[in-house]
């Protein structure tokens, strides 16, 4: 047979733009359950199918089911209830400080608060994590005082970071959290080499990294896998697949022609694709790739598979560019809802106690803002300009001396 | 002629060039259905067609290579980096590809790209969606850098850059996007309506690169500029009181040397003035080439406002922003000689 010719390049286009029924395509979601767990030391040719379906728990029934069921107890899941409600607390009541004009900028995790929080209480207090600016969820179950977060965004006199960065760029390693720069993707293979530097010195202490789906893209992304996969590094590699980039779709990032957890199998490595908004499956792949990893199996890509319920950033309007009620069309629901129900069901939960949690967490980031506040808001109150000339080298060299000279400060 | 901010202007820019030319095409990231997150390719997809005006993978390099690939076949991509900051990915399919495809084949290869990119600060985006890396661009052979300061130098500017059969980088002051800015950041904003730089001509005209406007004329000293420090040089001579000669040089590659040598030769003295942080800035540049073609005419040393060297800080936006106080100095500083 010969084939036609008639070669165009192709544009992907998403399921729906404003105005038109929401539609994800053809997303085949397997029930909570289903996909079996293969043993953490399987070799990568054997779970070849794993990057291609979808590893959840939580059934329709708000149960947890199947072998990746981690089977954590009530205490467990209340925390992460917890946290992941906390989180999205802050992010509302710091969206809308931005839109009063006490700071320039903030971006929000709605939708997908496990993949901060879950990770951060599997992993050890010695493992560091080279975050994505989605994953606050982090520091929050960390125990990072919220009120140096409220410092940060404000970059008032007592921002840990001095004023330097942009809000929610943040930096912690106390808190196993690597600093945040604004390019995208360019972390990624730091955390292959910190995790190489903690094998080099016989820990076991590994790393994860976090890159989003249409960051993907950049070649950070692929060469980061190379190096994770020629050393073994201990490393769990994590793809953030929210859907969206800004206004591009994850279509724009390759998701029509096959899954991002894919990718894993051309560099060799383990690749699991994993219901982003199950806390339990995001529990059980992330403790799965810590054991290969700590065992010295190498590597593992897992994709978060969520939605970025919210806008892009404060700078964005995404009822611009998809239907606006497209959130409430994701058919993986919403990860506290979801926790919520099933701790419910395990009649560990019920309304009194959640609405009792969201008043004391209202109040927690309500106290920390004002404290915040009182301390000054962007422009009202700043670190001493001596600050911007700090930490440029380990020594200053006379231009940073001069310069601070010239300013007066 | 209709009165456009500088967002207006190139997007109109860009309508034309894909009306008149079929081989114009646009791509980068956000620019296709959205139009752009600063909205500078709004409805250019609507208008012409998804395959005239479509999103890129976030993958700069990527963007840079394809649209080489492009260039080299005859094409006339022009590419969007949503902030300059984020060109670096791509710095060497730009220096090492694009700069050199015409000189290493021989002429067989050319790359006739356009690449554009906001940069600047004064928009509190922090340490990257501020930077103003121009002069890693001059230092390149093979590239031309134009920045424009206003709405008709932009839209002229910009279709002379798709028409240029080399590489452009076309960095735009995203401070000025949506009027004139002085630096005076506690004064209330303008817009480009009134302003006589606004008034844009229907259709295709160009800018030629590599010629620089002389803004005002003055006699006793030159300031030489280009992007948002235009308007801050321009307030700051006001501001000192001083007769200068302020030069817009919208390239610097090409460089308009011809017309920095005349002033200063007139004036015997230049100040310099750019965002960019100082150490190894094009005013670095501009100096040794004042200093070379003008020495006999000097009254005094050259002066250079700059960016600190340090990275742009957020909280410090306007500490470290070369502002019309620091110009001021300058200009004083020279006419005590
Ligand atoms: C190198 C680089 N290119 C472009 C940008 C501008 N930008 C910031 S966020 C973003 C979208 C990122 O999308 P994705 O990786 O899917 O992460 P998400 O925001 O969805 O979590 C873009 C294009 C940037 N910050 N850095």
């Amino acid at each position: 047979m010969t084939l036609p010719r008639n070669a165009r390049f192709r544009i992907p286009e998403p399921g729906g733009r404003p105005g038109d029924t929401p539609h994800f395509g053809d997303i085949d979601i397997p029930a909570g359950g289903e996909v079996a767990r293969p043993h953490a030391s399987s070799a990568e040719q054997d779970i070849r199918d794993l990057p291609f379906t979808l590893i959840r728990t939580l059934g329709d029934d708000g149960a947890a089911h199947g072998q990746w069921d981690p089977k954590l107890r009530p205490d467990i899941l209340r925390i992460m209830l917890r946290d992941m409600q906390l989180n999205r607390i802050f992010d509302d009541r710091m969206f809308t400080l931005q839109r009063q004009g006490k700071t320039s900028f903030y971006m929000k995790s709605r939708g997908e608060e496990a993949l901060g929080v879950v990770p951060a209480l599997v992993l050890g207090q010695q493992d560091m994590c080279f975050p994505t600016y989605r994953l606050v969820g982090w520091l929050i179950a960390r125990g990072y005082p919220l009120i140096d977060l409220v410092n940060q965004i404000f970059s008032n006199k007592q921002d840990p970071l001095k004023g330097r960065q942009l809000p929610v760029l943040y930096s912690a390693r106390d808190y196993g959290f690597y600093s945040i720069s604004g390019n995208l993707g360019n972390r990624l293979g730091h955390a292959v080499g910190w995790a190489m530097a903690k094998a080099y010195r016989a820990k076991d202490d590994i790393a994860i990294g976090y890159i989003g789906e249409g960051t993907s893209a950049e070649g950070d992304f692929h060469e980061a896998l190379t190096f994770a996969s020629v050393y073994k590094a201990p490393v769990i590699l994590c793809v953030t697949n929210n859907q969206w980039a800004i206004s591009s779709f994850s279509g724009i990032a390759g998701a029509q022609e096959t899954t991002f957890a894919a990718k894993a199998i051309g560099y060799g490595l383990p690749g699991l694709r994993v219901d982003g908004n199950d806390v339990l499956a995001v529990w059980a792949a992330t403790e799965w790739a810590a054991q290969r990893a700590r065992a010295g199996l190498g590597a593992t890509l897992i994709e978060f598979f969520t939605y970025r319920a919210a806008g892009h950033s404060t700078s964005d309007d995404p009822g611009k560019y998809r239907p606006s009620d497209e959130a409430d069309h994701w058919p993986l629901g919403d990860p506290i809802e979801r926790l919520q129900n099933h701790l419910t069901l395990l009649g560990e939960w019920d309304e009194a106690q959640h609405e009792a949690m969201l008043e004391g967490l209202t109040k927690r980031v309500r106290s920390a803002i004002k404290e915040g506040e009182a301390i000054g808001t962007l422009g009202e109150s700043k670190p001493s300009v001596k600050e911007m000339f700090e930490h440029v080298f380990a020594e200053p060299d006379w231009r940073v001396l001069e310069q601070r000279n010239e300013l007066g400060v | 002629m209709t009165v456009m901010t500088m967002i207006q202007a190139l997007n109109d820019a860009l309508d034309v060039m894909l009306e008149r030319d079929p081989d114009v095409l646009i791509f980068g990231e956000d620019v296709g259905y959205f139009g752009g997150v600063f909205r500078v390719t709004d409805k250019l997809q609507e208008k012409h067609g998804i395959d005239r005006c479509f999103d890129a993978p976030i993958a700069e390099s990527g963007i840079i290579a394809t649209a080489i690939g492009m260039g080299a076949e005859g094409l006339r991509p022009v590419v969007e980096i949503q902030f300059a900051d984020y060109i670096l990915p791509a710095y060497d399919q730009l220096v090492s590809e694009a700069a050199r495809l015409r000189y290493r084949s021989n002429g067989e290869f050319s790359a006739p790209i356009t690449v554009r990119a906001p940069y600047g600060g004064g928009i509190f985006g922090g340490q990257t969606h501020s930077q103003s890396p121009e002069a890693i661009f001059a230092h390149i052979t093979g590239l031309k850098t134009v920045i424009p300061s206003n709405p008709y130098d932009a839209k002229g500017l910009l279709i002379a850059s798709i028409e240029c059969p080399d590489p452009v980088i076309f960095l735009e002051p995203k401070r000025l996007y949506n009027g004139p800015f002085d630096g005076h950041h506690d004064r209330k904003l303008q817009g480009w309506a009134g302003q006589s730089e606004a008034e844009v001509p229907d259709g295709h005209y160009t800018v030629p690169l590599g010629k620089a406007a002389t803004v005002r004329e003055g006699s006793a000293v030159t300031v030489l500029c280009y992007g948002t420090m235009v308007h801050v040089a321009g307030v700051a001579i006001d501001e000192a009181g001083v007769d200068a000669d302020l030069i817009d040089l919208r390239c610097i590659v090409p460089l308009d040397i011809d017309t920095i040598v005349a002033s200063v030769q007139k004036t015997g003295r230049c100040v310099i003035v750019h965002e960019a942080s100082r150490y190894g800035g094009f005013g670095g540049e501009l100096s040794a080439l004042v200093t070379e073609r003008c020495f006999y005419y000097l009254k005094a040393p050259t002066q250079r406002v700059a960016g600190w060297d340090t990275p742009y800080p957020h909280a410090f936006e306007w500490d470290y922003f070369p502002g019309p106080a620091r110009v001021v100095d300058a200009l004083k500083r020279v006419m005590e000689h």
